[in-house]
């Protein structure tokens, strides 16, 4: 005989198994490899650990951001970053202000003098924070501050 | 919808450039008029492909602005290669573009 308690328990695990199936549809390199720990953290910290499994930065000036001094709107920045280094496997693009810092990271292989581009939303007024994996260490930059008029995080 | 990329080769580096169509919803926000809040709805990855392998990822959280645009430089295709691009969201769907590179 099962009680309710015992019932809501199955259900539960039962849910929980559906929800599994269900992700299952999606394409397997896509949930396999998206850092949902880093992407959940609120400072950078948090961040680099979580991708770079607590490995000491080492500041740099091989790392150039281009971005705006005045972003009148937060919702869409342009950032640019260039990387002088070599054999790059991976960079990440953080904005330490963000309710969530990382904005994303860009994986290659062993790349050279790579440049990255995009837009950002921007929360408030923040500097720029790169953190790079190249020939197996880990090296980070900031930028100046981007000063935010119109904030880009809803509300 | 597709994803609209161009690939431009100079000084043997792969200059690539795409733009896609995405609400990107944040999950942050909250419906004006019912207050209730938005789902996250937001790319995830978006992957190069080049000759069968993978030559550049991003992963993508929701501080991606709206129709994320990405541009990046690379060495390895040459004139001539196709590069695909495709994307997959939170939600599981998928969008792809094709280009050849000039």
């Amino acid at each position: 005989m099962m009680n309710r308690r015992e019932f809501n328990l199955k259900l539960a695990a039962c849910t929980g198994l559906g929800v599994g199936i269900a992700t299952g549809l999606v394409p397997v390199s896509a949930l396999a490899s998206w850092p949902t720990a880093a992407f959940d953290t609120e400072n950078v910290d948090d961040a680099v650990n979580a991708l770079y499994g607590g490995a000491d930065a080492v500041e740099t000036d091989a790392i150039t951001f281009k971005a705006p001094d005045i972003a009148e709107n937060g919702r869409v920045v342009p950032v640019t970053i260039n990387v002088g280094l070599n054999n790059i496997d991976s960079i990440a693009l953080m904005v330490p202000e963000n309710p969530a810092p990382l904005v994303a990271t860009f994986e290659m292989s062993k790349q050279s003098n790579v440049s990255v581009g995009t837009r950002i939303k921007m929360g408030k007024t923040s500097p720029l924070v790169a953190v790079v994996k190249a020939d197996g260490k880990v090296y980070t930059a900031s930028s100046k501050e981007v000063k935010v008029t119109i904030g880009g995080c809803g509300g | 919808m597709a994803i609209k990329c161009k690939a431009k080769l100079k000084d043997g580096m792969v200059e690539v450039k795409a733009l896609m169509k995405h609400a990107m919803e944040t999950g942050l926000r909250k419906d004006s008029k019912t207050g209730e809040p938005i789902p996250a709805h937001h790319i995830t990855e978006v992957v190069c492909m080049h000759n069968g392998s993978e030559l550049f990822r991003c992963n993508m959280g929701p501080a991606i602005s709206k129709n994320p645009y990405l541009a990046f430089s690379v060495s390895g295709p040459q004139a001539g290669d196709t590069l695909q691009i495709s994307s997959v969201d939170n939600m599981g769907e998928t969008d792809s573009g094709e280009t050849v590179v000039k």
